[in-house]
């Protein structure tokens, strides 16, 4: 391993006046204006705004199963060209990752791709089945200490299943991560239900699944004094029942997902399944309160959904194509572009929101310090002033299915370090990293 | 014209009308002893259909047919919806294979939108139906078929004209085809069924909107009967058969409150006994036989128009 | 006598070759000839190609049944889908198909057009009437030759030869269609050949 310290010089830490930050031994070892340590790498970090290394609570890494689309490798690469230090591995691989011997293969596989730590995410019920619970206990004690159980991608929806779910996981104090989706409500569903589905003749998927959900689960919560975190928070009325049931103090915390601060149903005229997401993309209003959400804190965190697919499965009919789009790479930008440009957050929020809030969230011990000295040296160097044109084509990701294709965002990850070694360095990735 | 018609929002009144006018010249033409004509001569028109529907298949057949093109019927069984071959490696090999047009009958909606616009083919793409979404030739047949019988000299003598659409327009592609084509056509239309089977949003559409068949019938000039697929029983949209018949199908009790002109129409198959009664069907009003065939003279128009001149510079 | 020719700057002119008298008397004349070609007018058929052929045709019919106290049957035949130029614009638009009640099987169809130029128009309508019927012959009345043809076909009748550049254009105007006073006329349009 090297032991190579690093000089950044001239950095705005949250955005503020510009100072030196020298990373040494895998943590901050000093901050200042004119620090000098001979023979450190320096970095000149002129303009640029340091965070916290970002941790995304909700990846998918398709391995084991799915390594035509995205193997933990290439998903912890595009995590790092992201500024992630951190990502949360779902758990609808193949085989589900619902037994203690999947959660640790996952760990294991993160810790030696080395781009990002990778916590495995354990699935609530079996095989995602939604029928009996899984080992929780058992993924909870593994090497993979997995405090975040999740069947995302399919809603832990009998009710009785999700109360005995949120109790249990009291005794490791873990938390259960719903995928708010009502299975009768949305059968078939295909995109939003509105006047478009309507139009379009997709099959349309209702606000009203998504929040008959989450209002039952905030009040199983409170009713077993349990921990909800609530997944990709997609409508109007999701933000308010989250409101709702964090005023009344319950220990409930939700996350908004990059697309849906940005894109809308509308897209979906389009036919092209690049747009094809679960939940759905929402109208105008739902994107504004779920802006809205975020900056007052209703929402906690941001979370990427980043869910590769191959070619093959979007390149065809819509009802034909699988959910999901990838996000690791541009989630910074487009929270820079919907929530920093339009002053709804300053950097210190997007700190909070995409590196400490998921950190506890997710109890992770070494991610989402603020940036001092002695703290876990997880640093990512952000460009605010840069813009670029994302081409899918140049993602690190395996997969190429970005919606934001051909769009110009702003902002760029010019470096990123994990435990004070570099993964990505003059925004390319640093190949002394594996 | 577009180079596609994908849906029957591709076509401005102008445009409607042109297809109208055109099939009315080629409807005459069906008297000749030689029925056939040389427009389409070398042209390669490919039926590519992932859904059975036999008599919208033969109707674009042999409207192809009469225009001399080339026809290549490609029943793709099973869509890549079931894992079969995939809509774009059928494409391309429609590509390779040189067809000018494709039309399209697939299950899912948007499949003909993809097929126009994703790169995979050249050709002009014609949408036979698609999912729950459109079928703007259906549409197109059923506005030809009510000019003749209630407009007068052209196609612009449908201003003002009341249709009754009834039945799941909810899950019918030729009530949302008709629903955009009338209106350009300056028709009144009204969609009438229970309310579990008007979609959401209706409203915007700008047409009315009824519940109550019994009330919509003496003002209109044309009743459309929408067919209610067996699977819609199970689906729990209406109670029972029997009352969604009492409530929404055409008997002759009902037939005997329209106006003396009024006529009616259902695109087919019909479930008769379902949304409409055998007198009913059977009746002098009933121009259901003379829908097919106009179809025919549609078809030929519309293929006519998108193929029968130089290729398109407009390649959107 | 021809009107004085107009000019502009650019030295284009447009000048009237026939007026509609000169038209009057053309038609008469080729009336005539179709009777006396025929023998009179029993098994005779008119065939106007539309757009200007129809009315030309209307107005033929009507001066044969002055003198010959018989409705000759006129038709318009539109030759659209036989043209061997399709390719080379936008689809065109179909114009109005009528054959008269008897059909053509048998009888003496004369086909009439305002101008004979390529022979492209009177090509595609001996293709298309192959499809309609099994005239016993088949007869061309134009209103003008304005020569340049490129296939071997010949008018029967002839208003006026009417000798053109390429650069030319002949504009018939007739009243029933052209809505600018109700005037017929034949212009040439275009840049006049001074050498000639």
């Amino acid at each position: 391993m090297s032991s190579t310290s690093y000089l950044i010089k001239n950095v705005r830490i949250l955005g503020g006046e510009a100072t030196d930050v020298l990373l040494e031994a895998g943590v901050v070892a000093a901050i200042g204006v004119g620090l000098d340590a001979p023979g450190a790498e320096v970095v000149d970090a002129e303009g640029l705004v340091a965070l916290p290394g970002l941790v995304d609570l909700h990846t998918h890494l398709r391995e084991p199963g799915r390594e035509d689309a995205e193997t933990v490798e290439t998903g912890t690469r595009a995590a790092a060209m992201g500024g992630f230090t951190a990502v949360h591995a779902m758990a609808n691989t193949d085989p589900v990752a619902d037994t203690a011997g999947v959660v640790e293969q996952v760990h294991r596989l993160g810790r030696e791709a080395g781009y990002c730590d990778v916590y495995a995410v354990g699935a609530v019920t079996v095989g995602l089945k939604g029928e009996r619970l899984a080992e929780l206990g058992a993924m909870a004690d593994s090497a993979a200490r997995v405090r975040v159980f999740s069947d995302d991608g399919h809603c832990v929806s009998d009710p009785l299943l999700m109360r005995r779910a949120l109790e249990y996981v009291k005794a490791f104090d873990g938390v259960i991560a719903q995928h708010a989706q009502d299975p009768r409500l949305t059968e078939g569903a295909q995109m939003n239900e509105s006047e478009l589905s309507g139009r379009l003749g997709l099959a349309g998927w209702p606000a009203v699944a998504e929040e008959a959900i989450i209002a039952r689960d905030c009040l199983l919560t409170a009713h077993v004094g349990s921990r909800l975190h609530v997944c990709h928070v997609s409508t109007a009325g999701s933000v308010e029942i989250v409101r709702d049931a964090k005023s009344k103090g319950w220990n409930v915390t939700a996350e908004a997902c990059p697309h849906h601060l940005l894109l809308t149903d509308e897209l979906a005229a389009t036919y092209n399944p690049i747009y094809k997401v679960n939940p759905p993309l929402r109208s105008a209003a739902d994107v504004e309160a779920l802006r809205a959400g975020l900056a007052d804190g209703t929402i906690d965190i941001v979370a990427t959904d980043h869910a590769p697919h191959p070619h093959e499965d979007k390149d065809c009919e819509w009802a034909a194509a699988a959910f999901g789009m990838l996000g690791l790479e541009t989630a910074l930008s487009i929270v820079q572009h919907t929530m920093v440009d339009t002053g709804l957050l300053d950097w210190a929020g997007v700190a909070e929101r995409m590196s400490a809030a998921p950190a506890r969230i997710g109890q992770v011990a070494d991610h989402g310090h603020p940036i001092e000295v002695g703290a876990p040296a997880n640093i990512t160097l952000y460009d605010p002033a840069a813009t670029r044109t994302i081409d899918a084509a140049e993602s690190a990701s395996l997969s190429r299915n970005t919606p934001y294709a051909g769009m110009e965002l702003p902002g760029r990850i010019e470096a990123t370090f994990l435990r004070g070694r570099p993964t990505v360095l003059d925004g390319k990735l640093w190949e002394g990293t594996a | 014209m577009k180079r596609h018609l994908l849906s029957a929002a591709d076509l401005t009144r102008d445009d409607a009308e042109l297809v109208l006018t055109t099939a009315a010249e080629l409807r005459s033409l069906a008297d000749r002893p030689i029925k056939k004509l040389p427009a389409l001569r070398g042209r390669t028109v490919v039926n590519l259909f992932f859904e059975d529907s036999t008599r919208t298949r033969i109707s674009f057949e042999a409207a192809a047919k009469r225009l001399s093109a080339d026809v290549i019927n490609f029943a793709a069984k099973g869509s890549s919806l079931s894992k079969g071959e995939s809509l774009k490696d059928t494409a391309l090999t429609l590509e390779a294979m040189g067809a000018d047009a494709v039309v399209i009958r697939h299950s899912a909606s948007g499949a003909p939108h993809r097929l126009a616009h994703s790169g995979w083919v050249r050709s002009s793409v014609v949408n036979a139906g698609d999912g729950t979404h459109e079928h703007p030739t259906q549409a197109l047949l059923d506005a030809f078929t009510l000019w003749r019988h209630l407009g007068e000299s052209k196609p612009s003598g449908l201003e003002g004209r009341r249709v009754a659409i009834v039945g799941d327009v909810l899950h019918s592609r030729v009530a949302r085809s008709n629903a955009l084509l009338l209106q350009t056509l300056g028709v009144d239309v009204t969609l009438v069924g229970p309310p579990t089977l008007l979609p959401v949003g209706v409203e915007s559409w700008g047409v009315e909107t009824s519940y109550d068949l019994d009330a919509v019938l003496p003002k209109a000039d044309a009743v459309m009967m929408l067919r209610v697929q067996r699977e819609r029983m199970q689906g729990g949209f209406f109670p029972t058969p029997r009352e969604y018949s009492r409530r929404y199908g055409l008997d002759g009790r009902r037939m005997a409150t329209l106006q003396d002109h009024t006529i009616v129409m259902h695109p087919g198959p019909m479930v008769r006994g379902m949304e409409i009664t055998a007198d009913v069907a059977d009746s002098d009003r009933s121009v259901i036989v003379e829908q097919v065939t106009n179809g025919v003279a549609v078809r030929m128009a519309v293929l006519y128009l998108l193929l029968g001149g130089s290729e398109s510079e407009n390649n959107e | 006598m021809p009107a004085a020719p107009s000019a502009d700057q650019q030295g284009r002119t447009d000048r009237v070759v026939l007026d509609a008298r000169d038209i009057g008397r053309a038609l008469t004349r080729i009336s005539h000839e179709i009777l006396e070609r025929n023998k009179g007018a029993s098994d005779l058929v008119l065939l106007g190609i539309p757009r200007r052929g129809v009315p030309l045709a209307h107005r033929i019919a009507s001066r044969i049944s002055a003198v010959e106290e018989y409705d000759v049957p006129v038709g318009s035949l539109d030759v659209t889908m036989y043209r061997d130029d399709l390719r080379m614009k936008p689809a065109r638009t179909l114009l109005h198909t009528e054959i008269p009640g008897d059909g053509i099987d048998g009888k003496v169809v004369v086909l009439v057009d305002d101008v004979l130029f390529s022979g492209r128009t009177i090509r595609a309508a001996l293709d298309t009437l192959n499809d309609v019927g099994r005239p016993r012959a088949v007869q061309l009345a134009v209103l003008v030759d304005r020569g340049h043809r490129e296939l071997p076909i010949r008018a029967d009748f002839v208003g006026k030869n009417l000798p053109t550049s390429l650069a030319e254009r002949v504009s018939v105007r007739l009243a029933e269609i052209d809505d600018d006073g109700g005037v017929d006329s034949v212009s040439i349009e275009g840049t006049r050949e001074d050498s000639a």
